[in-house]
Order: C-alpha cells, then sequence, then structure tokens
C-alpha cells in the first residue's frame, strides 16, 4: 500500500526580491501512511503553517510536489483539492460562514468535491442526520440547527468545524492550531473531539500546535519544524516515551536558546 | 411669509404623486434587488448598476422600435445587464483588479455601449404607438388597479424565484462565498465562478429594471442610469433600518427581507415626492439622496460605536 501524503521537496518563498523576502518552507519532505495522525511543532516561523497551506493549495508552491494518494494535487487550484481535505483553521471565525445557520453550513461541507446544483440546499433526511451528530458533540447544538453560527462561541465553531471536515470523509484531515484561540477548557475539549472524529472515521491526520504536551499525547507520530525544514521526525513507541524536555532540548539545539522566549514553550 | 408658504402646499398634490411613486418605486425596486445580492450576499460594491440600468433601458427601446413585443425585449434587457454583470465578473476574478474599480470600469465603457445601441443620447417610445409593459399613462389612466395588481404579482414572482435560488444548492454556495471566501473555498466551492454569477444575476435584474423603467418614462436615456447604485443602497438600507427587527428570526426571513427592500424603494420615492412638494429645488436631489443614504448609513456604526464606549466605562 503507497503513502497517503507525499510531500516531495516543496519550496516557498513569500515576497521573493523585496526587503520582505522570506523563505517560509525550505525543502519539505514528508510521507505519511495512511492513518497517520502527525503532530506538528515548531517555533514562530518554522512553517508548519505553512506546509498545511501548502497542501490545501491557499497558493501555490515555487518548487516540489504535493501527492495525495496517488494524485499529484500540486497544480491543482483550492477549492479542487478542496474534495481530498477536510480543514479547521486557527481562528474560530474561518471555518464556518456566520451568517448562515449550523443546518446550512453543514449542508454546505457534506457537498464539499461535489457539483452545486438546483437542488434544494438541504434535504429533510440531511437535517437528521445532522442532528444525530451534533447530539454526539454533547454541546447542546442539536437544539439549534436554525441558529446562526455566528452566534456561537469559539468552542462550539471550532467543534462544528470539525464535523464538517468530516461529514464528507476527507483523505487527509489539516488542523492548524485548531485550540489555540480557546480557553484550556474549551481547547481541551475540542482536542477530545478531534480524537473521537479522527477515530471514528480513521482518518489521515496533520495537526499543528504550539503545545508539547498535546503533540505527544496526540497521535502517533510527531514532527518538528525550524526554519521551512523538517529537523526531527518520530513515530511509535519512541514517541510514547517522549518528555517535554526532550522536545525543548531539541529545540535549544537547533535554535541556540532563542527559543526560551518562544510562546511556545507552556502547556 | 411662513403662513404664505405653507398655504401654497397642497396636500392633495402630494396625494395624487402617490400611485407614481408607487409604481416608480415597484420598478426600482427590482434594482434594488440585484444591489441587495452584491451589496449584501456577495458583500461586493458594484457600481456597474449605474451603466447596466441604462444598458437595458437601451436594449429594451431599441428592440421595441425596431418591432419587439415590449414584453419580450425586457428578457433580452435581463440578457444584457448580465453581460455587463459578466464583464464586471471577469475584471475582478480573472485580471484581480478590486471589486469597485472593476465595477467602475464597466459603468464608464457601458456609457459608451449605451449611447452605441441608441445611435444618440436619448431614444422614446410613445405608449400610444406601442403595447409598453408599463407606462406612467397606466397609474394616472383607466384601468390602474390592473396594472397595480399586475406590478404586485411580478414582484412577489420576482422575490419567489429568488428565494427559491437562493436556497438551492448554488444558491447556498453564493451566500457561503459572500460570508467567507475562505471557508467556502476549503469546501470545494469555486468563489471565482459564484462571484461572475452573481454579478451577472444582480445586473440582469438591474437591466430588467431599466427595461421597465424606459417604458414607463417612455424613453431611454443615456443618463438614466446616474445614481442608480444610490437609490438601490437607500431602498436596501432604508429596508433594513425599518424592517430588520422585523424579518430576522422568521422562518422565511429572506423572502421577507427581499419583500421589504421593495418597500424601501417605494418609501425612498414617497420620501423624495414629499421633499419636492416642499419647494426644494429638483437640482438638489441627486445631493439629498446621497445625504439620506450616508445618514443611513453611519446611524448604525454611530450607535454600535456609543454603545461600545458605554459598555467600556
Amino acid at each position: 500500500m503507497g503513502y497517503l501524503l507525499e510531500i516531495q521537496d516543496i519550496h516557498k518563498t513569500f515576497n521573493p526580491g523585496t526587503i520582505n523576502e522570506k523563505v517560509a518552507l525550505d525543502g519539505v519532505n514528508l510521507n505519511l501512511n495512511p492513518g497517520d495522525f502527525v503532530t506538528v511543532i515548531g517555533g514562530n516561523g518554522a512553517g508548519k503553517s505553512t506546509t498545511l497551506n501548502a497542501i490545501a493549495g491557499v497558493w501555490s508552491v515555487d518548487k516540489g510536489k504535493i501527492i495525495i494518494d496517488g494524485v499529484d494535487i500540486t497544480k491543482l487550484s483550492e477549492h479542487k483539492r478542496a474534495i481530498y481535505l477536510g480543514r479547521v483553521f486557527q481562528d474560530p471565525m474561518t471555518g464556518t460562514a456566520a451568517t448562515m445557520s449550523i443546518e446550512e453550513n453543514m449542508a454546505i461541507a457534506a457537498r464539499r468535491g461535489e457539483r452545486r446544483g438546483l437542488g434544494w440546499g438541504i434535504t429533510r433526511k440531511e437535517r437528521e442526520s445532522y442532528k444525530e451528530a451534533l447530539r454526539e458533540l454533547d454541546l447542546g447544538l442539536e437544539e439549534r440547527l436554525n441558529s446562526k453560527v455566528g452566534l456561537l462561541s469559539g468552542g462550539q465553531r471550532q467543534a462544528i468545524t470539525l464535523l464538517m471536515a468530516s461529514l464528507k470523509k476527507p483523505k487527509l484531515l489539516l488542523l492548524d492550531e485548531h485550540t489555540a484561540a480557546l480557553d484550556p477548557k474549551t481547547a481541551a475539549k475540542v482536542l477530545a473531539i478531534s480524537d473521537k472524529i479522527i477515530q471514528e472515521h480513521q482518518l489521515t491526520a496533520m495537526m499543528v500546535t504550539h503545545n508539547m504536551k498535546d503533540a505527544i499525547a496526540h497521535g502517533n507520530r510527531l514532527i518538528m519544524m525550524h526554519e521551512g525544514k523538517i529537523i526531527y521526525d518520530v513515530s511509535g513507541e519512541e514517541k510514547k516515551k517522549l518528555h517535554v524536555s526532550d522536545l525543548l532540548a531539541k529545540f535549544e539545539e537547533v535554535s541556540g536558546g532563542e527559543f526560551a522566549n518562544d510562546r511556545m514553550m507552556l502547556s | 411669509m411662513v403662513t404664505t408658504y405653507f398655504a401654497s402646499l397642497d396636500p392633495m398634490s402630494l396625494v395624487r404623486a402617490l400611485p407614481g411613486n408607487i409604481a416608480q418605486g415597484v420598478i426600482w425596486g427590482i434594482m434594488a434587488l440585484g444591489v441587495y445580492i452584491t451589496y449584501r450576499i456577495l458583500d461586493f460594491a458594484d457600481l456597474t448598476v449605474d451603466g447596466s440600468l441604462a444598458t437595458g433601458g437601451a436594449v429594451a427601446v431599441m428592440l421595441i422600435r425596431g418591432g419587439m413585443d415590449p414584453a419580450l425585449a425586457l428578457a433580452f434587457a435581463f440578457l444584457a445587464g448580465m453581460a455587463a454583470g459578466f464583464v464586471t465578473g471577469i475584471l475582478h476574478t480573472v485580471f484581480g483588479i478590486p471589486g469597485i474599480l472593476a465595477s467602475i470600469l464597466t459603468q464608464i465603457s457601458l456609457y459608451s455601449v449605451n449611447l452605441g445601441i441608441m445611435g444618440k443620447s436619448n431614444q422614446a417610445i410613445n405608449v400610444m404607438q406601442y403595447d409598453l409593459v408599463a407606462s406612467l399613462r397606466y397609474v394616472t389612466g383607466e384601468g390602474r388597479g390592473y396594472f397595480f395588481l399586475k406590478l404586485l404579482i411580478w414582484a412577489v414572482l420576482l422575490i419567489a424565484v429568488i428565494y427559491w435560488f437562493f436556497g438551492t444548492e448554488l444558491g447556498a454556495s453564493i451566500r457561503a462565498t459572500g460570508c467567507n471566501q475562505q471557508m467556502a473555498r476549503a469546501q470545494g466551492i469555486n468563489t471565482g465562478f459564484n462571484k461572475v454569477l452573481a454579478l451577472m444575476i444582480s445586473n440582469g435584474l438591474v437591466g430588467l429594471s431599466g427595461g421597465i423603467y424606459a417604458q414607463y418614462q417612455g424613453a431611454a436615456d443615456v443618463n438614466m442610469g446616474r445614481g442608480a447604485i444610490v437609490i438601490g443602497l437607500a431602498a436596501v438600507i432604508i429596508s433594513e433600518v425599518l424592517f430588520g427587527k422585523f424579518c430576522s428570526g422568521k422562518k422565511i426571513a429572506f423572502a421577507l427581507t427581499l419583500g421589504a427592500v421593495f418597500v424601501g424603494a417605494i418609501i425612498y420615492y414617497i420620501v423624495i415626492a414629499f421633499v419636492l412638494w416642499l419647494k426644494m429645488p429638483s437640482d438638489y436631489m441627486k445631493l439629498f439622496s446621497a445625504v439620506v443614504v450616508a445618514c443611513f448609513l453611519a446611524i448604525p456604526y454611530m450607535k454600535e460605536k456609543y454603545l461600545q464606549k458605554r459598555r467600556t466605562m
């Protein structure tokens, strides 16, 4: 069985030739097996979110290839590769349409990658299934199908975005610091929901996080990025044995101590 | 002085003008629906309308003069408006020109196009000669009840079609595009295509409105669309300020909102008529319209700012 995701030597430089030139990705290589749940850590500007955005096609990469389940998606536009991807963003506002109701948001997500025609946007049957799915979140949202998403809290919106990402089973789930904007209690709840959804649907997932404890506790593999490269890649038993102090030491080693003032230090 | 001024005002003349105001409000309400689609649903300030309204009028009038049935001519006015919206959409999505600028470019070029269509700056159609769908004469003449009933039915039909469309999968994806492009793209929605489509539908309605209005006033004029966007915005904003609370939360909130846009347009024309009745010089009408729209746009913002200040205190 082949890799689910193959990233081959991707490069990306923002604002080339200007004073703001920034090499964001400097030759990233990564292969994911089906069912892998990878946590991604690294300092600010290390290229974590940039890697996820490269996979999602927010812009095109300068060099390299991205292959999902044997399909080369490097040149596909963002909306075309959405069929393969479920995405949850750092900002809870980003993943949902605020002026539309919960059920409308879910109906849009349920049609990811499908042709959208002149059939009615949401059927009675799917409404029932959405209610069921929301009930499992245990946030009391199942009775608020017609509420505008804009009225919900950040945690509720992230939970719905997670649900939306899995309604149409994606090949790869991209979680881009999706708990960073939430308070600790809500963040824990959203993380638990993430785990549950990934397990239930047996998804392959990448989760960027600033929290090293979370990075160790979740997933079966961990990668660390620094200056646009993957500098550490650990999985299986070895990952389970990791401690925050190990990661800290690794960081100091590559960044020469500057890491101390980084926001990712504490959890 | 004051007494002679008030004595010179004839309340009956205001009442007599009312049916005309209502008819005009309904006709421009169709354009306001188009403005609502771009301004509110797509979140795109589309100034194409000033041009596409006149394009709709010019196309309808020239086709009628050429012998086409006035009702059928409206279909072509709609298509001409769509073409204008298509140009703005392509300038914006394919060539990356900022929305407002793209629409201004289309608007300016349409001035020439409209002159080209008509061959001169205005073309008349006489209601005695052609079987027009709307005319000032129907408002004052016999059978005006029938004319207003027809207007009402068409307005309701139009609202129903728009309500249906934005409830479909495609329509919902356009709403998502206007609300949150990042989310839309992440859900596989082609936001560029949707923007062009929405601009086409919007300007199609504007063209249709222009076609009907040209028949109503008995002529198409190259300047008939000047300031149309302001009237459209006025209708949308008046409707929101007056009926926003009433419409929200209802099951058919969207249909009610669309209906309110028509009422907003009618109110706009009644206010204009009232101001004219007060003997304000008609030269100042555009200034007055702009001030009204500016005020209605500013009020919600100022209110929010004031409340925020009180909250933090």
